[in-house]
């Protein structure tokens, strides 16, 4: 059995190449031979683009169409409701929750996250260990949020007070202050938000770290020094040369976190399954799918992640627009 | 991005800049140890934050992979942090658990059979794309692109029910062959974007001599595009790779509750809901799967964060 899986991966793997370059060569003769009939336009760069606009039409294009579509029916699919799934997604009370919860979410793990990988970038660009520190910072983006939220389920792991405390985070609070009650982190309402925003600080800070500290290394020296010798000090030339400098960049990383950020899944599935106050949009998304089988809320769920990202979408290609006609 | 494409991070930067940046003014050269030992005392604080923070990022890592290799009653009883302490006892017992019965090894097999496939597929694909995008020119060309940088952003969450009606009819939910499109088929927006600003830089002069030399376009993009877009592709082979092997979603939804063909991260997100399995056995589970992205990370670090500098608009 896993046998077979390997050898049809292996088959998989080289085949669709093979078939691939033979296609390819199929459609340069054909495209060719079209070219002889006089005909002035070339078949080959559709023929071409092919199998990436099957593969984008079938997984991207159809669904995205069809999700449109979906969000305007009932659960089965069946009958029109017009917008009653939309009142859904702005009415219902766990969805309120999601929404609350992503925009905290948005709002403080992007500014947070940001701000600390700004700091980070600007603090190891003056020591002799910087690739050593930005690795270790950056360690969390490539393990999976699975993984991240096993790690954290056990820092916030919680024991009442009395007993040993095996989650790092309470032994820490509570060898410095031993009168603090230990706290379950992830259970209670007023911080277990929190919580996991903290998680997501964790894996994603080296991402801007990384970004941020390239984009630093950018700023010509020159620059830096001049200001230096004009007697300005390091806060003024962190904000009045290196902020404005790096102000594409900064904007590139938040719009970056921001549209990751409103699809936010993997921590919160794991860590709470979006329970005691801490459900988020694609959770309930996934709830609203597989346990009640409402594929109207669904979609209509997932046009909300849409819609949000669109202003993005419109800013991506004006900006490329601007990079062709430079 | 163009701006800081060309960047390899690890890459030493000019010796000029290199002790610059100081805090503070530079101290008359009397002596250079006095000099030394007050510029280590004036940047101490620096150096104390940093070690600070890096040692904050390393603590949650280093707190589960010690207790993964502790005994199960020690991991319930005492903090990890005592770990070297009396009693001083390690075991690889959590490891040979999680391995044989819960399903990890399995779950490990089935990981790389998804990820690998799903990297190379959606690249091959991509550079072709990326090519026909650069290279021939064509009525349309540049309104067909911009439609794919809109896909770049286009939330996945939009795909899966209909993906998934489509795979029940085909019968391909709970099936590699069905994840496998599925991941090629969301990487490749991102795949043509960056492998197209990469190949359209290109010199326009190869191709004119080849062409020239009578090479048509499936012998320049095999002899020529592929070869001199190795780190483009190896890049986006890493982020590709990263982004199946650690996905959670895609493989939940797609491949449903069977263990059979489960990837670790599902596995995982099981033993974790499933009351009864201890920590000492969900730690080494998580270990074992960041186990290989460290591995890439720490032995292919400069391609990974090319691939991160210029993909950070990927949605």
């Amino acid at each position: 059995m896993n046998l077979l899986q390997v050898i049809l991966a292996l088959i998989f793997m080289a085949g669709i190449p093979l078939f691939l370059v033979i296609y390819l060569l199929a459609a340069e003769k054909i495209s060719a031979a079209g070219r002889v009939k006089k005909k002035r336009k070339s078949l080959l760069p559709w023929l071409w683009l092919g199998p990436a606009f099957l593969l984008i039409f079938v997984f991207l294009i159809y669904p995205l169409i069809n999700t449109t579509v979906l969000s305007f029916m009932d659960a089965k699919s069946t009958h029109f409701v017009g917008l009653e799934n939309y009142k859904f997604v702005f009415t219902n009370d766990s969805m309120l929750t999601a929404l609350k919860n992503n925009l905290l979410w948005v709002v403080f793990f992007t500014l947070l996250t940001a701000t600390i990988g700004l700091i980070l970038a600007v603090l190891v660009d003056r020591v002799r260990y910087e690739s050593v520190a930005k690795a270790i910072i950056f360690l969390p983006a490539c393990i999976s949020f699975v993984a991240a939220g096993v790690i954290w389920r056990f820092m916030y792991a919680y024991q009442p007070k009395g007993a040993v405390q095996i989650g790092t985070i309470n032994a820490i609070i509570t060898a410095i202050f031993p009168n603090f009650e230990p706290k379950a982190w992830l259970f209670n309402p007023l911080f277990n938000n929190w919580a996991l925003i903290i998680v997501g600080i964790w894996i994603w800070t080296g991402f801007a770290l990384v970004i941020f500290s390239a984009s630093l290394k950018g700023i010509p020296p020159e620059l830096l020094e001049a200001a230096r010798i004009d007697g300005a000090g390091e806060f003024t030339i962190f904000f009045k040369i290196i902020l404005p400098l790096m102000s594409q960049t900064i904007t590139v990383v938040v719009t970056y976190f921001i549209i990751n950020v409103l699809k936010i899944f993997d921590i919160v599935y794991v860590m709470t399954n979006g329970n005691l106050g801490t459900e988020v949009i694609a959770n309930r998304m996934y709830k609203e799918m597989f346990t009640f089988q409402n594929f109207g809320h669904a979609s209509a769920i997932a046009m909300f992640l849409l819609l949000a990202v669109i202003p993005v979408m419109v800013i991506n290609i004006k900006k490329f627009r601007r990079e062709r006609s430079d | 991005m163009k701006e800081t494409r060309h960047h390899d991070i690890p890459a030493p930067r000019p010796a000029a800049r290199k002790n610059t940046p100081q805090p503070h003014p530079p101290l008359t050269r009397t002596s250079s140890i006095t000099n030394r030992i007050v510029r280590l005392i004036l940047r101490f604080p620096l150096h104390f934050v940093i070690i600070f923070i890096c040692l904050l990022w390393l603590l949650p890592s280093l707190g589960i992979f010690i207790s993964s290799f502790r005994p199960t009653y020690l991991v319930h009883q005492t903090g990890w942090w005592t770990a070297f302490l009396t009693p001083f006892e390690f075991t690889l017992q959590n490891y040979v658990h999680v391995l044989q019965t819960g399903n990890m090894g399995r779950s490990f097999i089935n990981s790389l059979l998804i990820a690998v496939p799903a990297t190379v597929i959606p690249i091959f694909i991509g550079a072709v794309a990326a090519y026909v995008f650069s290279w021939i020119k064509f009525p349309g060309r540049d309104l067909l692109f911009i439609f794919v940088v809109a896909l770049l952003v286009v939330p996945l969450q939009m795909t899966l029910i209909p993906v998934l009606h489509i795979f029940n009819v085909l019968h391909l939910t709970g099936t590699f062959l069905g994840i496998w499109l599925a991941h090629s088929a969301y990487g490749l927006p991102f795949a043509i974007y960056l492998l197209r600003n990469f190949i359209d830089e290109l010199p326009k002069s190869m191709f004119e001599s080849a062409q020239l030399d009578g090479a048509g376009h499936l012998q320049i993009f095999l002899r020529l595009v592929l070869p001199t877009s190795v780190p483009a592709l190896a890049s986006l082979a890493i982020f590709q790779f990263m982004w199946v092997w650690n996905d959670l979603l895609v493989a939940l939804i797609y491949l449903g509750g069977t263990p059979d063909v489960a990837p670790m991260t599902v596995t995982i997100s099981h033993l974790v809901s499933s009351e009864g399995s201890g920590w000492e056995y969900l730690m080494a589970a998580a270990f074992i799967s960041m186990l290989l992205p460290m591995i890439i990370f720490f032995t292919l670090q400069k391609y990974f964060v090319r691939g991160i500098l210029s993909g950070s608009v990927k949605g």
